[in-house]
Parts: C-alpha cells; sequence; structure tokens
C-alpha cells in the first residue's frame, strides 16, 4: 500500500505493507523502519491523549483511530504553524481556554447533582482538546482571534454546569469573537472523534447570551431587538 | 530565568503540585515534553477510591486495610492511613471544581467496585475518570495564570556544590535549544517507567522514566522498581487497555474452552498470574462482558467497545475479547517521604515517578489518582514552602544555548529495534513469574546493550522537532532503569505482590 506524507511543500509517497493497520500504526513503521527524520506526534494509542489529530485527504483525524485507505494523503492540521512534518504547535491555539476563561467561575461548596445534571454536559466533557475542530473551522481564515471550538464548548461545559453561580460573567467573556463569530456551518461536529457538537453548544450559549441581555452585534448595529437564537447564520 | 517551584511534568501530579504551590503563594513554572492534556493521566478510566459509603457501607478503616494487603508490607501504615483520611475531602474538591463524577439515583457521587476492595469505593465518570480529572486541573491551572511549558524534554538536574538541587535542563523540542531553569525547589512528576517494556505495555509511548533516570544520575534513591504492575486485561495484538470496570461491572475471564478460572476481582497480581499460567498452558484468554448487556457497555463502557472494534476487529456487545496480561503500572520510583521528599535538598517528586510507599508490591485499582492528588499537593505545599523560605535571588544560569548532540557517521545497530527486543525480554524474563536465572539472563543483556550504546544514535540530524533524537533519550533512560528494575529484582529474593519469584 501507499500513502503520501505532506513534509514542507511537498507529498512524500511511502509504501508499507501492514493491512488492517491504524494511521498511527502506519507512521510509527515507517519512522522506525524507513525513515527516522519523519515526525508526527502520538501518545495514549486509544484516542484519549488528542496528540495524534491530523488531517487525511483534508479531513481532520486521530490517526490512532483511522484506518489507513491506499493512496491517503496525510497533513498537519490547520490554523496552527506547522513545526515540522505533521506537528503543529498548539501553543497559541490553547491560549483560547484561558481568554474564553474555560473554568468554573464559582469554586462553591459542593452541591448534590442528579443523573439528569450531569447529564447536561457529560458530553462536552469528553473532549481531549485534539483540536480537529480548530482545524477544521473556517472562521480563522476571517477572524484570528476566533475563540473557537474547543474552547467554547468547554465554556458551555461550564456555563450549563449546576455548580456555576456566575453564568452572566461566562457569557460576557464570549461576546467578542466569540458566539456570534460562529457561522454555524458545523465542520466542528462532523470532525470531533467523541461526537461533540461546538456548534450545537454555541447556538445553546448563544440563546443563553440573549437570557443576560447579549445579542448578536450585527443586528443590534440596526437598534433591531434579540439576537438571532433562531440557529441562522448570523451573518 | 527563576521561579520559586519548577514542577517537570504536567500530569494530574504535576497540575495538584502546581496548584497547590501557587495556592501557598510561589511563583510556579511547569514544564513538561508534551501538553498538559495529553499525559499519561488521561488514560485512567477506572475511578478514584475514596471511602464515601454512596453505594452500600464503606469505612476509610476497610480502605486503609485493603491497601495494606494488596501492598504485601511494603507499604508504609502511615502514608496509607493519610491518605486513605485525605481521599473524601480530595473528591469533595474535585466536585466543588466542576469534575463530572457520574451520579447515583439519589444524587451522589457514583461509586464502583474495583479488584481487591472490600466495598464500591471507586468514584468515577463513566470510563473517562483521569480524562476528566485532568482537564478540571488543566482548567484550574489556567484559572490561576499558571505558567507552562510544553514540549521541553527534560535532560538533568542542576545541583550546586552543597549538593542541593536547584534546577534542571532542557532540550526545547521545537527549536532545537538547550535551555535550563533555576528554582527553590524543583518537583518531579515525570510518570513511570512501563515503557520499558515497549509494545508489552498499555502506557502511552512517554512513558519512559526520564524522570525516574534524571533523579538516579543526580543521586536520588530509588524504592520498590521491581515491583512493575501487569493489568490482567489489556487486547492481545496491541496491548490497548481494557480497563479494570469491565470486570467491575461483572465481566468475567474465559479460556479457549469457555471456562471460568480466576475470581476476576483479586487484585491485578493475582489476576494476571492465573492468566499468565493458563497462557503458558497453551490456552487463549478472553474477557466476556456480553451478558452485561448493549445498554449497561455503552454506558459504562463506551471506550471498551470502541476500542474492542478498533483494534480487535470485535464487538464486545455479541463477542469475546481476546486479552493478554501486560506492563501497566509501575509501584517503583523516586523514594520520598509524606512530603514528598526526596533524599537530595531542593528536590521533591510525586506522581508515578515517586515511591511515597502506598502501593508497595501492588496497586490497587483506583488508588493512583488518589495518589497523585493527595501526593502532588503535600509536594506542592511543601515545595512552596521550602522555596519561599529561601533568599530571593536572580537566576544566575546561562542565556539559551543550541543543544549538541553527536552526529554518526556510521550507526551500526538500530535503537529502535533493540528498544522492541528490550520491551520482549523483559516481558519474558523480569515479568508476570520471574526466576532466578531469568533475571541473570536478562541482567546480562541490559549489560551488554549499554557498552553498545556508542554504536547506537539518531539517524536524524536536524535541530527542528528532533522526534528521533528524543526517541534515543529516551530509550537511554529506558536502559537506565531496565538496570535499576533487574537489579532491584534480583536483590529480593523472596515473592512480594507484583515481584513473583519460582
Amino acid at each position: 500500500m501507499k500513502i503520501f506524507i505532506k513534509r514542507d511543500e511537498n507529498f512524500v509517497e511511502y509504501q508499507h505493507s501492514l493491512e488492517g493497520a491504524t494511521l498511527l500504526q502506519v507512521l510509527d513503521a515507517i519512522k522506525t523502519k524507513q525513515d527516522q527524520t519523519l515526525a508526527f506526534s502520538s501518545g495514549c494509542r486509544s484516542s484519549v491523549c488528542g496528540s495524534c489529530a491530523m488531517r487525511v485527504n483534508g479531513k481532520e483525524v486521530l490517526a490512532c483511530s483511522y484506518k489507513v485507505q491506499e493512496e491517503d494523503s496525510i497533513e498537519p492540521l490547520k490554523n496552527a504553524r506547522i513545526v515540522r512534518d505533521l506537528v503543529v504547535d498548539m501553543d497559541r491555539a490553547y491560549t483560547f481556554n484561558t481568554k474564553a476563561k474555560a473554568w468554573l467561575q464559582t469554586e462553591s461548596q459542593v452541591k448534590s447533582l442528579t443523573q439528569e445534571d450531569a447529564s447536561l454536559n457529560a458530553l462536552q466533557s469528553d473532549c481531549i482538546l485534539c483540536s480537529a475542530c480548530y482545524s477544521a473551522c473556517p472562521v480563522y481564515a476571517v477572524n484570528p482571534e476566533f475563540l473557537g471550538p474547543f474552547a467554547l464548548t468547554r465554556v458551555w461545559k461550564y456555563a450549563s454546569d449546576k455548580r456555576e453561580e456566575d453564568a452572566k460573567e461566562k457569557m460576557e467573556t464570549i461576546q467578542n469573537s466569540g458566539v456570534w463569530d460562529c457561522t454555524l456551518c458545523n465542520e466542528c461536529t462532523l470532525v470531533c472523534p467523541q461526537n461533540i457538537s461546538s456548534k450545537a453548544d454555541i447556538e445553546k450559549l448563544r440563546m443563553k447570551s440573549s437570557q443576560y441581555g447579549f445579542m448578536d452585534p450585527k443586528f443590534s448595529a440596526f437598534g433591531g431587538g434579540f439576537g438571532s437564537f433562531d440557529g441562522s447564520p448570523s451573518f | 530565568m527563576r521561579s520559586d517551584v519548577l514542577i517537570i511534568g504536567a500530569g494530574g501530579a504535576g497540575l495538584m503540585a502546581a496548584l497547590s504551590a501557587k495556592a501557598e503563594g510561589a511563583t510556579v513554572k511547569v514544564i513538561t515534553k508534551e501538553y498538559p492534556t495529553r499525559s499519561q493521566t488521561c488514560m485512567a478510566q477506572g475511578g478514584i477510591n475514596a471511602a464515601l459509603g454512596n453505594v452500600g457501607e464503606d469505612s476509610i478503616e476497610a480502605h486503609i486495610q485493603n491497601t495494606l494487603k494488596s501492598a504485601h508490607g511494603e507499604a508504609d501504615e502511615e502514608s496509607v492511613k493519610f491518605m486513605c483520611e485525605e481521599a473524601p475531602k480530595i473528591v469533595a474538591w474535585l466536585d466543588s471544581i466542576g469534575v463530572c463524577f457520574s451520579r447515583t439515583q439519589d444524587a451522589k457521587i457514583a461509586q464502583r467496585t474495583l479488584g481487591g476492595a472490600s466495598a464500591a469505593r471507586a468514584c468515577y465518570a463513566q470510563d473517562y475518570t483521569g480524562l476528566k480529572i485532568l482537564h478540571t486541573l488543566y482548567d484550574r491551572c489556567n484559572a490561576g495564570g499558571i505558567e507552562t511549558l510544553n514540549e521541553r524534554y527534560f535532560l538533568d538536574l542542576l545541583k550546586d556544590e552543597s549538593g542541593r538541587v536547584y534546577g534542571a535542563k532542557f532540550l526545547n523540542i521545537r527549536t532545537g535549544e538547550l535551555e535550563m531553569y533555576e528554582a527553590g525547589s524543583v518537583i518531579l512528576a515525570t510518570g513511570g517507567y512501563s515503557r520499558i517494556y515497549a509494545q508489552n505495555s498499555t502506557n502511552s509511548t512517554a512513558s519512559t522514566g526520564d524522570g525516574i533516570a534524571a533523579a538516579k544520575r543526580a543521586g536520588a534513591a530509588l524504592l520498590g522498581m521491581e515491583f512493575v504492575q501487569f493489568h490482567p486485561t489489556a487486547l492481545k495484538n496491541s496491548s490497548i487497555l481494557i480497563s479494570e470496570s469491565a470486570r467491575g461491572e461483572g465481566g468475567y475471564l474465559l479460556n479457549s474452552k469457555g471456562e471460568r478460572f480466576t475470581n476476576e476481582l483479586a487484585p491485578r497480581d493475582e489476576v494476571s498470574r492465573a492468566i499468565d499460567a493458563e497462557i503458558k498452558r497453551g490456552e487463549e484468554i478472553f474477557l466476556d462482558i456480553r451478558h452485561l448487556g448493549e445498554a449497561l457497555i455503552n454506558e459504562g463502557l463506551p471506550q471498551e467497545r470502541k476500542l474492542a472494534k478498533l483494534y480487535e476487529n470485535v464487538d464486545p456487545v455479541h463477542e469475546l475479547i481476546p486479552i493478554r496480561p501486560v506492563a501497566h503500572y509501575t509501584m517503583g520510583g523516586i523514594e520520598v517521604n509524606k512530603k514528598g521528599q526526596t533524599n537530595l535538598s531542593g528536590l521533591y517528586a510525586c506522581g508515578e515517578c515517586s515511591n511515597p510507599k502506598v502501593h508497595g508490591a501492588n496497586r490497587l485499582g483506583g488508588n493512583s489518582l488518589l495518589e497523585i492528588l493527595v501526593f502532588g499537593k503535600q509536594a506542592g505545599v511543601y515545595g512552596a514552602k521550602e522555596a519561599l523560605s529561601l533568599e530571593k535571588k536572580e537566576s544566575s544560569l546561562p542565556e539559551v544555548t543550541l543543544f549538541e548532540f553527536e552526529s554518526k557517521e556510521q550507526i551500526p545497530l538500530d535503537f529502535y529495534a533493540i528498544r522492541e527486543e528490550v520491551g520482549n525480554l523483559f516481558y519474558q524474563d523480569v515479568g508476570i513469574v520471574r526466576s532466578k536465572k531469568q533475571l541473570l539472563h536478562a541482567k546480562e543483556r541490559i549489560e551488554e546493550l549499554h557498552a553498545k550504546l556508542p554504536l547506537m544514535g539518531p539517524n536524524d540530524n536536524s535541530l527542528i522537532y528532533n522526534t528521533n533524537l528524543v526517541e534515543f533519550l529516551e530509550f537511554q533512560n529506558i536502559l537506565e532503569i531496565c538496570d535499576s528494575v533487574v537489579s532491584a529484582a534480583l536483590k529480593r529474593e523472596v515473592s512480594a505482590g507484583a515481584h513473583f519469584i519460582v
């Protein structure tokens, strides 16, 4: 079988003979047996550490959970500086977690949560920060300051948590380059290995923002009433 | 660049130490060879033990007794008592910062029974307990503005003439620069060494014992290195972990004849030996969770189903899962006291790289997440106190320089092939059961390979993100750790827990 790996500007062809293998197994085999200069990141091999996200034929996957096909083209994630080969520098992307204040604002006394309460954000707390969504997001082409899908999902995780007592502060933080900048294109949902929909979380954050009196700035500029929480693109 | 406290490693132990040191008023710098959320902690699935008694009677005393029994006399009773007493407080704190634990019908934190426990004691978040704890700690570190430097490979500790540890050296993996950081105290939280078993380990490829090897080079005392826990149920071909919660929920172990042959909820060392004995009799071993039903499997064991399908092409709802025991957790490490102090002044350690004498010869499921948080906090608090008691000074270290490594014309030996050989050698000879003859054989081979190190090296000469170089540096640490493990195993002539002599 052959695959193509983007290195610098060009795709380099590699042959391998592994059957039914994951992309990570193939990359490991190439690195240890053919070409020790190939650079990529990996860790747990079981889809939970978020190290090995990359693009195959243009679509974001985790290398450890993707089964290689004939003539696949492998590229690094988008929207981040390529350090080398398939490795990107995630430092800047992860600062959006801090900018979005993705944490519990009120470190409060323990409250008892029902199973129903816990189910509100159980899915969002499955996020492994692999940044597949971040790479797939088209908003970065126009706004590099966009807080982005994983950080906003994280905000929703905390804002929807019964233990959070100051959801308004959370909403305030995500008004600029935040919830209203999303185009609701749903690309993030399609690539998430954990089946999280940041688009859906962003829609819920818009609703909650509206409840606290925030609105889509593009509408408020015209003196319009409430923002668009009908789910339609806000531009 | 100086901070009061320098923490090396950003898994659960490192982040807990960082939060605790910061709370003491210290300036903190965390340095990791990966990114914080990519550490081994995210792979802990089963739960975190605390005698809350949320689903049936339990007591701290029972937790202590279960832990001591599993430790086979190799634990320190005081430390175990301290950890078990702290457990309910730690879980309450995790709850207060937003960890998404699973809940019972009466709105309490859900708990399940893991091997060797007399009660349902492990608080869990589906089968993502470690992931959710780690990510919540990371969010708290962001909230506290804790500085983290990513993708720096820890090379060595810095020691002054008096023998005090005052900082550490790193390779900036991205730039190829050598960086030095000075601190009042240094806390190692660099993880365990299960990857000395290479492909015969459930662990992340990063668990190469870098911190332990560096501490040893600096003169730190190691303890219990012979105690390596083999997890009974890893996927047969890929060594991917199938969580103990699969048995906790009621899963069976079957041989080729479809017979059960052991108590599935005995401590891990016993279950692994029972499986090993069956395999040596020519049996294939399977985990059977079919009778749990699809709904329970999807709710409680979603990862297990996904991984079995991906790596073994079996759907556990309808089929048996082929398994074998592989190296999973290393009880041994840098010897520390209850405050996380090592024998070197200025140096602390916590998490899997340390040995705070609570797991002894065999760790119980659910006690590792507990240990990293309880003793991560201790190391953070006492590391900060010591650093703050020192006179403030500016860093005296040189500017950043380029990392120099010898690029060899000829590299006759391929260290990747030897890394695999060492993994198999240790799995065979320093594995689930060991004989003196096997141990001597392994020691001899490791010494031979040590001598051949000059014939090995990275083929990649680049300074930019050279993972070939990093993996070679890790491999050198692996060889050092192998020597410690096999030497310690030879010294202990009587079986105890995970160290089983035949």
